[in-house]
């Protein structure tokens, strides 16, 4: 698979990287919302870089919330998974990177998503498959929005994970408020009522993020809600 | 064949690490066994279809060769945009195999039956639909499936012909040789074709594979009948015509396609009274046949 062959680039380099692929300097809620959470994952959390991209103990990063995928393109490219040049021609025929990404288009894409719901029941097939195969420490981490949690096929895959206990798993849920009849209590609690270990902390705080995405608790499925601006 | 597809399964999943079962609660009692002995390969997720073929999804997306299996309304029908991107849009791959058929559980409603899909099945790109027509079909047909890499819609149904009459290679298999028409008899329809077309000067030939379907066969068999072809499914009428029509492009052809009608019926009863309401039985499908048939 090519790879980038010049420098990795820092998060100072990535706001110039999302001007290439919208042309504005002022980028879409959707497109940015989620770009602290996937920085520090790719900085400091999940163990897969674009030499391990074949390795199956690798971490599974499965980015659900597919869309306004522009901070996902541009923290993947940061990171050496593929040339920064392809950014230029986001979104035509020719593209690798679709208005939402595709696995087999682009390198480091773990699933090809788009519509809403599919990530986290596929992460619990990811987790349990690795599992079966003896990779235990390989995690599988699931980014959703907590609008997309509507969808119920997420709930199913929420309570079945944690019926089971299935630690290897953990879930982001990016919170920016747009889900349209919100979440009563908070979305930690819908996910603790299964048996869930979960952290909220603030989506743009680094520290944060990485403390609460590293210290699951043991024997269980781990969320971490990440507070953001709201998108309306 | 339900019963012979848990015994193949379970011998599968014992000597196959490769191989994982997910269900949702059907079936899971009789699968409890080799649950015991493979609990990390043989899941039961709970009455959660959609979950049933995403966790599947990502078994394959681990490198596992997963059996997802559930009543056919649910696994096909309720689960059916999770079988269009947490297979094929991953580029994975799978088995489904479902029970239930049309109308098996012909008191059960119309929740619980399924003559749309095999019709689903075929809007998606690559997939092997295979319909055994009885229980000595589903082990061959489970295992040639299981031990390949694509995917596979495995139709498994109470009903069932006299005997096996074809293996795994999806060839049409003429039982029976005439002039005036080919009549392709699909899976558990081929007792009832047999009766009907007795006396008739016509070709029967089986399949207990439709996708893909033998296309140079039937060009062969369909020549010397004047190329007019009667399909008989056991499932939505016409479903495989698109693909008669494709073997025969380039030649003038007539095609008659029988199967369960498009109409809801809200009956309950047997399989037979359906049968009867579809045109499905002997006497219908003689009369349907015979119809469809030039004057000499």
């Amino acid at each position: 698979m090519t790879t980038a062959t010049e420098d990795l680039l820092g998060y100072e380099d990535l706001p110039a990287l999302l001007t290439r692929m919208t042309g504005d300097e002022k980028h879409e809620p959707s497109a940015t919302s989620t770009l602290d959470v996937l920085w520090v994952l790719y900085d400091r959390v999940l163990r897969v870089d674009p030499d391990n991209l074949h390795d199956p103990a690798r971490d599974r990063f499965l980015l659900s919330k597919g869309h306004g995928p522009a901070a996902y393109y541009a923290v993947l490219a940061a990171k050496g998974f593929f040339p920064t040049d392809l950014l230029d021609d986001f979104g035509s025929y020719d593209s690798p990177l679709g208005y939402h990404p595709d696995r087999t288009r682009l390198p480091g894409v773990e699933i090809s998503s788009g519509s809403l719901g599919h990530g986290l029941p596929l992460g619990v097939g990811v987790a349990l498959g690795l599992r079966a195969q003896g990779f235990p420490d390989a995690r599988t981490y699931v980014l959703v929005g907590d609008a997309e949690l509507d969808e119920g096929s997420n709930h199913e895959a929420i309570a079945y994970a944690g019926a089971t206990g299935l630690a290897s798993l953990t879930v982001v849920v990016v919170d920016n408020r747009s889900a349209t009849h919100g979440w009563p209590g908070g979305i930690g609690a819908r996910f603790a009522a299964h048996g869930w270990s979960t952290a909220t902390v603030d989506g743009r705080n680094h520290r944060a993020l990485e403390s609460a995405l590293t210290t699951p608790l043991p024997g269980r499925p781990h969320v971490v809600v990440a507070t953001v601006e709201d998108k309306y | 064949m339900r019963e012979t597809f848990v015994a193949g399964t379970t011998a599968i999943l014992d000597e196959d690490p490769r191989t994982a079962l997910v269900l949702a609660d059907i079936s899971a009692a009789a699968f409890e066994p080799v649950r015991e002995r493979h609990p990390d390969r043989v899941l039961n997720v709970g009455i959660r279809e959609s979950l049933l073929v995403g966790v599947a999804g990502g078994l394959a997306q681990t490198g596992l060769r997963p059996i997802a299996h559930s009543y056919a309304p649910f696994l096909v029908e309720r689960a059916f945009e999770q079988i269009k991107l947490d297979f094929g849009n991953q580029d994975g791959h799978g088995v489904l195999v479902s029970v239930g058929a049309s109308y098996d559980n012909a008191q059960a409603g119309r929740s619980h039956h399924a003559p749309g899909d095999v019709a689903l099945i075929d809007t998606l790109p690559g997939w092997e639909v295979r319909v055994p027509g009885h229980p000595d079909e589903v082990d061959p047909l489970l295992r040639h499936a299981v031990g390949g890499d694509g995917s596979v819609y495995l139709r498994l149904s109470t009903r069932s012909n006299d005997g096996a009459h074809a293996g795994t290679d999806g060839r049409l298999v003429p039982l029976r040789t005439g002039h005036r028409a080919v009549v392709v008899a699909v899976g558990p329809m081929l007792s009832a074709v047999l009766a009907a077309t007795v006396g008739l000067d016509v070709t029967v030939a089986y399949t207990n594979t439709v996708r893909p379907f033998d296309a140079a066969g039937l060009r062969e068999l369909a020549g010397a009948t004047g190329d007019t072809v009667i399909l008989v499914e056991p499932y939505l009428a016409g479903t495989s015509a698109r693909v008669v029509d494709d073997a025969l492009l380039d030649r003038p052809h007539r095609t008659l396609g029988l199967g369960v009608r498009r109409v809801d019926l809200h009956r309950f009863g047997t399989p037979a009274d359906h049968d009867d309401a579809h045109g499905l039985t002997p006497d219908a499908l003689r009369h349907a046949i015979a119809g469809f048939l030039l004057p000499r």
